[in-house]
């Protein structure tokens, strides 16, 4: 049954990393080429012209202002902190889109904070740059994606307390009804299907945080496919907080390993000396590449989403530029663009859950690895 | 490569943010959720369990009450046995003891019959003896009218007499 239930696992890990990957590395190329082709465009006309590469790239990066739509903006609070200038918090309306310089900071053409030497409020282009001060701020402005995580959590409270309250008020211990009734298949899913049965009897303790994993990322994920505030954000799909749910599942697996797990990293039972030379290097390498994979996984499927979606609307105005059909062409393309985008929103939406369900599941395959009594010598 | 590049911010961000929701929810919502869910689950198989321990007293009480009747039907089968066997037995005792008494009463009017018969016999033999005398006296005093005939008598008598 262990068996089985590993090579599920990792043929799930194979077609999402090896079939979902490259589609997004292709797309990142086709990206760059149009990219390109539309510089040198634009550099022959001498007229600014659609960059598809730079837009898709801007909306699925962090920004310090929450673009609507057209020309407006939400704008965020700016925080850095430097040792040197102590806490600066100001509106990102301050910088006007990247054009000024406020209290010593500038926004360069990538979008991030840097350090200026001049602490008045001035054209950005006439500042000059302090790379000192730059390298030692930290910048821990509430950007769209802190905001977005913030929304997240928001519902994550408001759904997941008032569904505890369905369970404690006076419909204590009647059927479930209205929300509760639509979360709990879910909760006893994960519950049992995939924490119980991949951590074994010690499970209960991880529940709170592999149930927490599980909503956040899916939230994050269908919030993300929503094109418009409050959604839109490419939260998942960005590698910090991949990175961070990831060291989080590190963490707990190497604070949970019992005397089994380090053993079979370390010294393999049943394995000849000479082998393990070999075998160790690898297990303590795989022990810092599973949490790797899986921060991987989770950032290229959800970033590649929307590089997708974003393409195929992208198209439209490709095809309806000048240069290329004009009008009739982007009109010509729209409809083809929209079925594609249909047909991506619902694979992303399987996607969104797929994601949260597979680092979920993995989360708990390797606390239950970790914290796996030593019953199978006879496997080895 | 911005796009693989972790921010500081959001790091920052992330961690604070997350981890404080995984507490606050661990204590407010996923607490009561998960323990009411264990309630309810023990609470459901409870409830699976006194129905399954419920329908086995009833088979159980079913049983107990066939095992019952059955007992009680032995039970009449074998008073009635009873009744049949005190009955016979009365009827026979009754019938024995009729026949020695019917035995002892023929046998002892039998042996009155004898007693009476014997005694009619004596009385008769009495008054045979009696009248016999009586007879005989007569027929002697007729004999005896005239005395040749007793002179006859006492000779005949003598004669039969021997003189030692």
């Amino acid at each position: 049954m262990k068996i089985s239930k590993l090579v599920i696992i990792s043929i799930i890990s194979f077609l999402t990393i090896s079939f979902r990957t490259p589609s997004f590395a292709g797309e990142h190329e086709i990206v760059s080429v149009s990219e390109t082709q539309e510089n040198a465009a634009a550099h022959a006309e001498g007229k600014e012209r659609l960059n598809a590469g730079k837009l898709i790239m801007e909306h699925i990066a962090d920004s310090h202002d929450w673009h609507l739509w057209g020309h407006t903006a939400i704008p965020l609070p700016v925080i850095v902190y430097n040792g040197e200038r102590g806490l600066t918090v100001f509106s990102s309306a301050r910088f006007e889109h990247g054009h000024k310089a406020y209290q010593g900071y500038r926004l360069n053409e990538k979008g991030k904070i840097e350090a200026v030497n001049e602490m008045t409020d001035m054209d950005a282009h006439h500042a000059t740059m302090n790379e000192a001060l730059t390298a030692g701020s930290y910048d821990i402005s509430i950007t769209k994606n802190v905001v977005s995580i913030f929304i997240t959590i928001a519902i994550l409270l408001f759904v997941f307390i008032s569904v505890a309250r369905a369970y404690t008020n006076k419909r204590k211990g009647l059927a479930p009804t209205g929300l509760q009734n639509a979360i709990e298949p879910i909760i006893v899913f994960m519950r049992d299907d995939v924490i119980k049965a991949s951590i074994g009897p010690k499970y209960e303790k991880y529940v709170p945080y592999l149930l927490t994993l599980f909503f956040f990322i899916w939230i994050n994920n269908l919030l993300g496919l929503i094109p418009v505030f409050p959604g839109g954000a490419n939260v998942t799909g960005n590698i910090s907080v991949a990175l961070v749910l990831a060291v989080l599942t590190f963490i707990i697996t190497t604070v949970s390993g019992n005397k089994n797990y380090w053993q079979h990293i370390f010294a393999m039972p049943g394995v000849p000396k000479g082998v393990l030379v070999l075998l160790t290097p690898i297990e303590i390498l795989g022990m810092f590449l599973r949490p790797f994979v899986l921060m991987i996984r989770l950032f290229a499927n959800i970033a590649a989403g929307h590089i997708i979606a974003l393409s195929f609307f992208c198209l439209i105005f490709i095809f309806g530029q000048e240069s290329l059909y004009g009008t009739g062409g982007g009109l010509g393309v729209s409809p083809l663009s929209l079925v594609f985008t249909v047909f991506m929103a619902m694979l992303e939406l399987l996607v969104a859950f797929l994601q949260a369900y597979v680092f979920t599941l993995l989360s708990s395959v390797y606390i239950g690895a970790a914290v796996e009594e030593h019953h199978h010598d006879n496997h080895h | 490569m911005e796009l693989v590049k972790p921010e500081f911010g959001l790091v920052f961000w992330m961690t604070v943010s997350f981890l404080i929701v995984v507490f606050i929810l661990r204590k407010f919502a996923w607490g009561p959720i998960l323990s009411s869910l264990k309630d309810r689950e023990t609470s459901i198989e409870d409830a699976l369990n006194a129905a399954k321990k419920a329908k086995e007293e009833v088979a159980n009480m079913k049983a107990e009450n066939e095992q019952l009747l059955k007992q009680a039907r032995n039970e009449r089968d074998m008073m009635l046995k009873e009744a049949r066997e005190t009955k016979d037995a009365i009827v026979n005792e009754a019938r024995a003891k009729a026949q020695t008494e019917a035995d002892r009463m023929i046998s002892s009017a039998r042996e009155a019959i004898q007693n009476e018969k014997m005694a009619a016999i004596t009385e008769l033999k009495n008054q045979v003896a009696t009248l016999s005398i009586e007879i005989a006296e007569k027929v002697i005093r007729q004999q005896l009218a005239s005395d040749d005939k007793q002179k006859a008598l006492v000779n005949d008598l003598l004669k039969d007499v021997k003189l030692n």
